[in-house]
C-alpha cells in the first residue's frame, strides 16, 4: 500500500461531514475528499480505487457531482477480485443511469460476468443489467440473459428473470425469446424463482397477445394449482408473513391469473373457486392478509362476469371502507373507482360513505374520495351532492379547495337541471372561493347569464347581494361587476324579479358606490379594474344622473401608472364629457355571447375537438341535452380541470369581449380578419379597449359604427394617447381618422402584417416579412431573410420546408447560397392556406450549410405566424 | 414497478436512493426535496400513501427514517407496504436490531441487501433467509480476498526485510 497516501478512512470522511456544522464546512469536507479523490485518480492508485468509490458513492448521495468517478466504476469492474467487482458494479448503478454514453463500455465487461464461473459475480452482472439497462445493452445481452435462465442454480435464475422484465421493457420485441423460459419457471418450486417467473410471464402477456393466448392454454390450470397449493399450504417459517404462506407470491399469481382471465370466460371459469377461497378465506387483520385481498378483488372484477364473485367482492370493499385503517379506506376508494364501469350501482350505494371521506382529514384520502364522487354524480343526484360539497368548502383546508372548487365547478355545469340553480350555486362557489375559480369558469358563468334574459335582473341582484358579504372573492367582483355593468337598470328598478326572490332597493348611487369600492380596493388587481372602468362608462349612460360622479372616479385613473387603466380613463372621461350623443350606442348593452362558440373555443380551437367535448364541458345551453356521460367522458373533462391553464385561445374569447387583453399583449399580433361571427361584438368592444392591439376591420358593417362615422366628429383629443399604443398604431389611427374627412387608406394595400422572427440560434436567424394581395386573401407572400450571427461564412445553404395539406407552398431559389460572415441573404415564398380564417399557417423547416466545409443541420417548426393568415 | 426507493431521515437528510427508472441528477434533488417536504410534514396517523405527480409514493416511518418507494397508479399499495417491512426486517437481522447510524456507515451494505431484493423495481425474493444467505456468502467472499491480500503483502513484506 502507498505509504505516503493522503486519503482518509470512508467512516472517516463520513464522520467529518457529519461534523460539520454548517452547509459551508460541509462543502469544504466534500471539497477537499473529491480533491484527494480526483489525485488518486490520476495517480491510478489501485489500493484506494475502491475506498475511493464508496467515498464519491457517499458524496453522491449528498447531491454533490460525481461524474470524475464513473471510469472508476469501469475500471473496478474490469477487475478480477470480487470485492473490486461489487464496489464496481454498485458503483455503476449509483453513478450512471440508462442514458449515459460511457455505459456502452461496460456491455463487454457484463458479458464476461455473466459467463463467469463464480456465481455471485454473474449475480452482480444480472442485477447492473436488471437495474440500469438501455436497449442497446437489451439487444446485446438478451442471448445470455436467457441462457442463465436455466441456469442450476436458482438465485441466478430469478435474477435473470427480472433482467427479461427489464429486457422485454426496453425492448418488447425480444419478448418472444423468452415465452417459452418463462413458461418454464412456472413450474419451479423455488418461492423466488416462481415471483420473478409469475412476474416476467405478466410482463410478457402485456407486450404480446400470442404469447397471452399461449399462456392461458399452457399455464392457467398449473397456476391456480400453484396458487391453491400456497393458499392451502400450513405454516412455513421462511415464507410466513403474519400468518399468512408468502403473501408477495399470492399476488403475482393473482396478477397474472387476471391477466388470463381478463375477456376468456374459459379460463376465468377455471379460477373462479379459488378466487373464491382467496376472497372467502383471507385473514383480514392484518395488512399482509388485506393486501391479497385487495389483489384478489381486483381480479375478481376484471375477469368475466360470475355475479356470486363479484358481490363477494363488493363485499369485500364495503368492510374496506368502514375500516378504521386509513391505508385500507384509501384502497377501498381506489378499488371502488375501477368498480364503477362494472357495477356503478352496488358503488352508489357507498355514495354517503364516499362524501364522508371528502371530509376526512388525509389529503389522500380526501383527494381520491373526491375523484370517486366527482364520477358519481348524475343529473339525479347532483343537487344533494353539490350542496354537500359546497357547504363542505367553506371548511375545507385551502389546499384542498383548489381541486375541489374545479370539481364542484364541473359537476355543476354539467349537471345542473336548470340555469337559475346553475347560476346559484356559481354564486356560493364565488363567494367562497372565487380564487380558486378559473378563468373559464367565470367565463362560462358571464356566457350563461347573457343567454338567459329573463334570469338577468335575478342575477344581477344575487350578485349585488353577494357582493356585499364577499368583496375579497376577485373572481366574484368581476363577474358582479360585469353584471352592474350590464343590467344596471335591472338592478335598480327590480325589474323581472323571480317569485323566489326578496325585494331590494337599490339606488342609482348605490350602484355607483359598489363599482367604486371595487375600483379602489386594494386587492383588486389591473384586470378587475379595467372592467370596473368600463361598467362605469356603462353606468353613466343607464343613469345620467350618475354621469358626473361616475366621471370623477374615472377622472381619478387618469395619472394611474398602469398604461391600460390611464389610457382607458382618459378615452372614457372623454366619452362622457365630449361625446354625449354617441355615448348611449357606444355602451349599449353587450350581444347575446354565443355559448357554442365559447365552448368551443374553451375547448381547444380545434374544429374537430369541438364536437366531442363541447358537450361533456358546457351542459347547461339548451338546457336538457344531458346524456349519462360515460366515465370514459368524465375522465377526460376531468383531467381538462387538472390542467392549470386552459389554452390560450380559450383565455382569449372572452378577454378579447372584454377588453382585457393585459395577460399577453404581444401575443396577439394584428389580423386583419375577423371571424366573422363576432366581428360585430369584437368591433364594438374594441372601441372599448383602445389599449389593445386588436384592430378595427376597416370594411366590415356595423350599425354602431357606422352610425358613428355619420357623426364625423374626429375624436381629436384620443389622438394623443392613442400614440402610445405598442403594436398597432396603424390600426388605431385608421379607427379614429375614420371620422375624419379623409377615408381610410389601408384597404387598397390589403391588411399589413408585422414581420416574424421563424427561427433564432446561436448561428442563424430567420425573419419572414408577411405581406398579401388583396385580390388573392389567401395567398401569402413571404420574403425570408436569413442572417448569418457568426463570424464563419455558411457555404452551400440550403433553406427547406414542409407544409401541412392544406397549404401550398412554392419555394422561390434563394438570392445567394453562400452566407457571408454576419451577412444576411433573401428567399422568397408564396403559401396559399385553403382554409384561411379556420388553420393559421404552420411550417417546418431545415437549413443546412456548411462551416469550413463542416455539415451544420438545423430545424425546427415555425407556428409564430400571425392568425387570420 | 417501484421507481424509486429513498430514504430520508426525519431531519430531510436523505440515506440512501435508488433509481430503477432514470432520472437526470438534477431531476432527483428536486424529486428528493419535493418528496421529503410532503411526506415529513403529514400527520401520524394519515394513511401511508401520498399522490404525486401521477405515481404513489408508498411510505412508512421507522424510528427516525422514512422509508418511500414510488410506484405506478395500478400497483398494489399494500404489497409494497409490505416490501418495506420485508426490507427492514432484513436490514435488522443483518445488523441486529439496525438504527439510522448503522445505515450512514455502512450505506454500501444496505444497497448490497436491497439489491438482493429488488431488481428493475420488482421483488426478486420473499425469503429473509435466502437474502441474508446470500449477502454472508458474498462478505465472506471479500472477507477471504482481503486475508488473502494481506497475507500477500505480509509474505512480501517479510521478503524484503
Amino acid at each position: 500500500m502507498n505509504p505516503f497516501s493522503s486519503g482518509t478512512r470512508l467512516s472517516d470522511m463520513i464522520r467529518a461531514i457529519r461534523a460539520s456544522k454548517t452547509a459551508a464546512e460541509e462543502r469544504a469536507v466534500v471539497r477537499k475528499e473529491c480533491a484527494a479523490i480526483r489525485a488518486s485518480i490520476n495517480e491510478n492508485d489501485q489500493d484506494y480505487r475502491h475506498r475511493d468509490l464508496a467515498k464519491l458513492m457517499f458524496i453522491h448521495m449528498l447531491g454533490y457531482p460525481t461524474h470524475f468517478g464513473q471510469m472508476e466504476c469501469l475500471k473496478l469492474i474490469a477487475s478480477p477480485g470480487f470485492p473490486e467487482k461489487r464496489i464496481g458494479y454498485l458503483g455503476l448503478m449509483l453513478l450512471l443511469d440508462e442514458r449515459q454514453e460511457v455505459l456502452m463500455l461496460v456491455t463487454n465487461s457484463l458479458k464476461q460476468d455473466m459467463n463467469h464461473t463464480n456465481q455471485y459475480i454473474v449475480g452482480l452482472a444480472l442485477c447492473a443489467l436488471g437495474n440500469i439497462c438501455s436497449a442497446e445493452m437489451a439487444r446485446d445481452l438478451a442471448p445470455e440473459v436467457e441462457r442463465l435462465l436455466q441456469f442450476r442454480d436458482p438465485n441466478i435464475r430469478k435474477k435473470a428473470a427480472l433482467c427479461a422484465i427489464r429486457i422485454i421493457r426496453k425492448v418488447p420485441d425480444l419478448s418472444e425469446n423468452f415465452i417459452n423460459p418463462g413458461a418454464a419457471l412456472l413450474k419451479e418450486k423455488h418461492h423466488g424463482v416462481l415471483i420473478t417467473g409469475v412476474h416476467l410471464c405478466t410482463e410478457i402477456c402485456s407486450v404480446s397477445s400470442e404469447a397471452l393466448e399461449y399462456f392461458r392454454k399452457k399455464c392457467t390450470e398449473g397456476l391456480v394449482r400453484t396458487l391453491r397449493d400456497i393458499a392451502n399450504s400450513p405454516y412455513s417459517p421462511e415464507y410466513d408473513v403474519a400468518g399468512i404462506t408468502d403473501p408477495f407470491l399470492h399476488i403475482r399469481l393473482l396478477k397474472l391469473l387476471r391477466v388470463l382471465g381478463q375477456g376468456d370466460a374459459e379460463a376465468s371459469d377455471c379460477m373462479n373457486d379459488i378466487l373464491a377461497q382467496v376472497a372467502s378465506k383471507t385473514e383480514s387483520n392484518k395488512n399482509a392478509g388485506n393486501a391479497i385481498l385487495y389483489e384478489c378483488v381486483q381480479t375478481i372484477m376484471s375477469i368475466e362476469e360470475n355475479g356470486g364473485l363479484r358481490v363477494l367482492a363488493i363485499n369485500i370493499l364495503g368492510k374496506f371502507l368502514s375500516n378504521r385503517d386509513n391505508n385500507i379506506r384509501y384502497v377501498a376508494l381506489n378499488m371502488l373507482m375501477r368498480a364503477l364501469t362494472v357495477d356503478s350501482q352496488a358503488v352508489q350505494r357507498h355514495r354517503a360513505t364516499i362524501l364522508e371521506c371528502v371530509k376526512d382529514s388525509d389529503a389522500s384520502i380526501q383527494k381520491r374520495a373526491l375523484e370517486l364522487i366527482y364520477l358519481l354524480v348524475n343529473e339525479n343526484n347532483v343537487k344533494p351532492l353539490a350542496k354537500d360539497l359546497i357547504e363542505y368548502l367553506e371548511v375545507s383546508d385551502e389546499d384542498f379547495k383548489g381541486d375541489l372548487t374545479a370539481k364542484i365547478c364541473s359537476i355543476v355545469e354539467k349537471f345542473a337541471p336548470e340555469k337559475i340553480w346553475y347560476i346559484d350555486q356559481m354564486l356560493k362557489v364565488l363567494s367562497e372561493a372565487g380564487t380558486y375559480v378559473k378563468e373559464d369558469v367565470w367565463h362560462a358563468l358571464i356566457v350563461v347569464i347573457t343567454n338567459a334574459p329573463d334570469l338577468h335582473g335575478y342575477a344581477v341582484r344575487a350578485l349585488y347581494r353577494a357582493l356585499h358579504t364577499s368583496s375579497e372573492q376577485e373572481t366574484l367582483v368581476r363577474v358582479a361587476i360585469w353584471c352592474i355593468g350590464e343590467y344596471a337598470d335591472l338592478l335598480v328598478n327590480n325589474a323581472g324579479m323571480l317569485e323566489v326572490e326578496d325585494p331590494i332597493t337599490v339606488t342609482e348611487s348605490d350602484a355607483v358606490d359598489i363599482v367604486e369600492i371595487a375600483i379602489k380596493h386594494h386587492t383588486s388587481d389591473v384586470t378587475t379594474k379595467a372592467m370596473a372602468l368600463i361598467a362605469l362608462l356603462k353606468i353613466s349612460s343607464r343613469f345620467p344622473s350618475c354621469s358626473e360622479r361616475v366621471n370623477s372616479i374615472i377622472g381619478q385613473n387618469k395619472g394611474s401608472f398602469v398604461l391600460e387603466l390611464q389610457q382607458r380613463s382618459l378615452e372614457f372621461s372623454s366619452v362622457i364629457q365630449k361625446h354625449q350623443n354617441i355615448r348611449s350606442s357606444l355602451v349599449e348593452r353587450m350581444p347575446v355571447l354565443d355559448e357554442a362558440t365559447f365552448s368551443g373555443r374553451r375547448a381547444g380551437s380545434l374544429p374537430a375537438s369541438v364536437s366531442t367535448s363541447g358537450k361533456s364541458s358546457l351542459g347547461i345551453p339548451n338546457g336538457v341535452a344531458k346524456a349519462a356521460a360515460a366515465p370514459l367522458v368524465d375522465l377526460l373533462d376531468l383531467s381538462s380541470d387538472d390542467t392549470p391553464a386552459p389554452t390560450s385561445s380559450s383565455n382569449n374569447f372572452l378577454q378579447d369581449l372584454l377588453g382585457v387583453d393585459l395577460t399577453q399583449p404581444s401575443a396577439q399580433p394584428v389580423s386583419g380578419t375577423m371571424q366573422p361571427s363576432q366581428a360585430g361584438a369584437d368591433i364594438l368592444l374594441d372601441l372599448l379597449s383602445i389599449g389593445t392591439p386588436a384592430p378595427v376591420q376597416n370594411g366590415s358593417t356595423n350599425g354602431d359604427l357606422l352610425s358613428m362615422q355619420d357623426n364625423n366628429t374626429p375624436l381629436a383629443s384620443l389622438d394623443t394617447i392613442s400614440s402610445t399604443s405598442p403594436t398597432a398604431p396603424s390600426s388605431m389611427m385608421d379607427l379614429l381618422d375614420g371620422f375624419g374627412p379623409t377615408p381610410p387608406k389601408i384597404e387598397d394595400k390589403g391588411p399589413a402584417y408585422p414581420s416574424i422572427v421563424a427561427f433564432e440560434s446561436s448561428s442563424l436567424k430567420i425573419e419572414f416579412n408577411l405581406a398579401k394581395q388583396p385580390e388573392t386573401p389567401q395567398t401569402t407572400d413571404i420574403e425570408a431573410k436569413f442572417t448569418n450571427l457568426t463570424p464563419n461564412v455558411y457555404t452551400d445553404f440550403l433553406f427547406q420546408a414542409a407544409v401541412p395539406k392544406f397549404l401550398q407552398l412554392h419555394l422561390d431559389p434563394a438570392s445567394s447560397n453562400s452566407l457571408p460572415a454576419n451577412g444576411s441573404i433573401k428567399q422568397t415564398m408564396r403559401v396559399t392556406n385553403s382554409q384561411q380564417g379556420k388553420k393559421p399557417i404552420v411550417m417546418r423547416m431545415r437549413v443546412g450549410y456548411k462551416i469550413n466545409g463542416k455539415d451544420v443541420l438545423e430545424e425546427g417548426q415555425i407556428n409564430n405566424f400571425p392568425r387570420g393568415l | 414497478m417501484i421507481h424509486f426507493v429513498l430514504l430520508v431521515s426525519r431531519q430531510g437528510k436523505v440515506r440512501l436512493t435508488k433509481w430503477y427508472s432514470p432520472y437526470a441528477q438534477k431531476e432527483r434533488s428536486k424529486v428528493i426535496r419535493e418528496l421529503s417536504g410532503v411526506i415529513l410534514n403529514r400527520g401520524p396517523k394519515l394513511c401511508n400513501f401520498v399522490e404525486w405527480r401521477g405515481y404513489k409514493v408508498v411510505y412508512k416511518r421507522y424510528a427516525s427514517l422514512y422509508f418511500c418507494m414510488c410506484i405506478d397508479q395500478e400497483d398494489n399499495e399494500l404489497e409494497v407496504l409490505e416490501i418495506i417491512h420485508h426490507y427492514v426486517e432484513i436490514l435488522d437481522r443483518y445488523f441486529g436490531s439496525v438504527c439510522e447510524l448503522d445505515l450512514i456507515f455502512n450505506f454500501h451494505k444496505a444497497y448490497y441487501i436491497l439489491d438482493e431484493l429488488l431488481i428493475a423495481g420488482e421483488l426478486q425474493e420473499s425469503s429473509k433467509k435466502t437474502v441474508a444467505r446470500i449477502i454472508s456468502a458474498q462478505d465472506q467472499l471479500v472477507e477471504a480476498a482481503k486475508e488473502e491480500a494481506s497475507s500477500i503483502s505480509n509474505i512480501i513484506a517479510q521478503a524484503t526485510k
